[in-house]
């Protein structure tokens, strides 16, 4: 069976940085990656070569075995990649409802003329598309608010009609940035579990990008580590949290002096 | 029976209008009759428009380089075919027959010119765009002027006089039915997205590159048809009717009615009309009441008289008539409070 989401060795260059090399990942259905590393390291750059922002220097990026490298967002999107964003990207002025509606759109065959004309086949597709969008609002909870404009929700569940949004696209392979940024402690609990809950019902892979560890750490089973654009770590969360690399990387190895921990050489990473 | 049903939905705003458009042109005075035609005229343009910068948020200021391509198709049409009698029919029935031919193919013209005008220019956006459609607006009318064919400076005269409420009525509801239709299907929310956000919506699977394109020939297709109807109004079409002013015009409006408000830019459209008609006599202080009046509008309401809202959203005609979506779900109406701080932000 062919991955859902094959990426091989894509470098990101950008002049003379790079911002991303040789990055790897392999996603399996209902997989749940996490993709963490300090500010800089390259997380959000990954996702922005996954789902077609930006087109990979080098390396391959395969969705569902089709290499999608020249494509543009919008094509790898039906082709099953969907994503949140680090700052929230809603439409602001438009209804909940009509937020996750426009996400349904993807795959839509009805043209501009069967909307202008009232076609049968366009009426039909109106009311499929509704139903759907209202299945996606209720998994999130956000059914009774389905008529807000969509910027006067408070913030966690701005964060929430972003993945509905995403789920709405049909993706196979969830791609979600700092979902738990700026939520408060029993926010970030109750996503975890409808991250999980997610995954379970619509048997998705999900790579999720965090920098709160306790979330990091709680919901992934999977983790990949990048620091200044090289992978320096993967592996389960358990194996991470004691990886003097990783420590290095995020505390500094005057951090590792202080608690005797010794480095590896670079050599063997991995 | 779903299908008749559905025939007859799509007709019917037409047959009625029709009715009622017979009645008004053989009560109306002629001059009052004029007016109505500018009227009509404007809310074509500026329906139209609002497909391009008010649904999509994209800033065109090239309406009036395909009004001009519609007019001068039609013209061409109508003045070559002025004689035709067609079999079967009688003489005013094959000149009302030509006229509708003309109206279509000043729309299919005008299509063209924004597909070909859209296709290089939507990859560019905001100030950028509106200076591109700005200059293609004005190549329009340049080659207009230094064509043999088309009348150089004159222009074409000497057109029939064709546009008359009926027709005009009837294009009118073309334009808002169209407009209606497509602000509450799926295409008209992904143009939506891309006003709100280009690189959201790009990402949630819609072609924003493409959507832009299309929005664009349809705008421009009802330009062509405005410009086709104006030309047979006043029974002349020159490159002097097609300059920026007039682009500048329509895009006043939308902005005045609210980007993105269907019955704003009627409105506005109609409001305006009268306004410039009252105002004949000081022709040469239009264009500082134009000025004068977007300040203030831009000083104490920015986002435009209904914001990105229709009529029928205030909560006045929502007590009138309460929405079936709404009130099928029992939610209250919460949009109403959004929009006061809309274009501060």
């Amino acid at each position: 069976m062919t991955a859902p989401l094959d990426v091989q060795n894509v470098t990101m260059r950008f002049g003379g940085l790079k911002a991303l090399s040789e990055f790897t990942l392999v996603m399996q259905p209902g997989e749940l990656v996490g993709l963490i590393g300090p500010n800089g390291a390259g997380k959000t750059t990954a996702f922005n070569a996954i789902t077609g922002v930006y087109e990979p220097s080098e390396g391959e990026v395969k969705v569902g075995g089709v290499r999608v490298n020249q494509e543009k967002p919008h094509q790898i999107c039906t082709r099953g990649i969907a994503r949140t964003f680090q700052n929230i990207r809603l439409f602001k002025q438009l209804t909940a409802l009509d937020n996750v509606r426009i996400a349904c759109h993807a795959g839509a065959e009805s043209g501009f003329f069967d909307a202008l004309f009232l076609t049968g086949h366009h009426r039909k597709e109106e009311v499929r598309i509704l139903a759907r969008a209202e299945e996606y609002l209720e998994v999130m909870g956000l059914a009774h608010r389905r008529d807000e404009i969509s910027r006067n929700l408070p913030y966690g569940e701005q964060r929430r009609l972003e993945i509905a949004r995403a789920l709405a696209t049909g993706p196979k392979v969830l791609c979600l940035d700092e979902p738990a940024a700026g939520m408060n402690a029993a926010e970030k609990t109750n996503l975890m579990g409808l991250v999980r809950s997610i995954r379970d019902r619509f048997g998705l892979a999900i790579l999720i990008i965090e920098h709160d560890m306790r979330v990091a750490m709680g919901i992934s089973e999977r983790m990949l580590v990048l620091d200044h654009g090289i992978t320096i770590a993967q592996g389960k969360p358990e194996a991470i949290r004691k990886n003097p690399k990783v420590i290095e990387a995020y505390l500094g190895d005057a951090y590792l002096e202080e608690k005797h921990i010794a480095v590896p050489p670079q050599e063997n990473s991995k | 029976m779903g299908r008749l049903r559905l025939l007859s939905r799509s007709i019917l705003p037409f047959i009625v209008g029709i009715v009622i458009l017979a009645g008004l042109q053989s009560v109306m005075p002629p001059v009052f009759a004029v007016i109505l035609i500018y009227m009509g005229v404007n809310v074509v343009l500026a329906v139209s428009l609002n497909v391009v910068n008010g649904f999509t948020g994209q800033f065109s200021l090239g309406h009036a380089g395909f009004m001009a391509v519609g007019a001068y198709t039609a013209a061409k049409i109508t003045l070559s075919l002025s004689g035709v009698q067609f079999p079967l029919l009688g003489y005013g029935v094959s000149q009302q027959v030509i006229f509708a031919i003309a109206l279509g193919a000043a729309m299919a013209t005008a299509a063209a010119a924004g597909f070909l005008v859209g296709m290089p220019s939507l990859r560019l956006r905001g100030d950028y765009l509106a200076i591109v459609t700005l200059g293609f607006g004005e190549i329009i009318r340049s080659i207009i002027e230094n064509m043999k064919f088309l009348g150089q400076a004159t222009g074409l005269s000497g057109l029939p006089q064709r546009s008359n409420l009926i027709w005009v009525g009837v294009s009118v509801i073309a334009t808002v039915v169209m407009a209606y239709r497509l602000a509450s299907s799926t295409q008209g929310r992904a143009l939506f997205a891309i006003r709100e956000d280009e690189i959201a919506a790009e990402a949630m699977g819609v072609d924003t590159t493409g959507y832009k394109v299309r929005a664009f020939v349809i705008s421009a297709a009802y330009a062509g048809l405005a410009g086709a109807l104006i030309a047979h109004a006043i029974q002349l079409s020159t490159p002097r009717m097609f300059t920026f002013i007039r682009s500048i015009e329509v895009v006043v409006m939308v902005v005045l009615g609210g980007l993105g408000s269907i019955s704003g830019a009627i409105v506005a459209a109609c409001t305006l009309t009268v306004a410039l008609e009252a105002l004949r006599e000081f022709q040469a202080y239009r264009m500082v009441a134009y000025a004068l009046l977007l300040i203030i509008l831009m000083l104490t309401r920015p986002q435009g008289i209904f914001g990105t809202r229709e009529l029928w959203d205030l909560p006045f005609f929502r007590k009138l008539f309460r929405r079936p979506a709404l009130a099928a779900s029992g939610a209250a109406p919460t949009e109403v409070r959004d929009d006061s701080t809309g274009g501060a932000r």
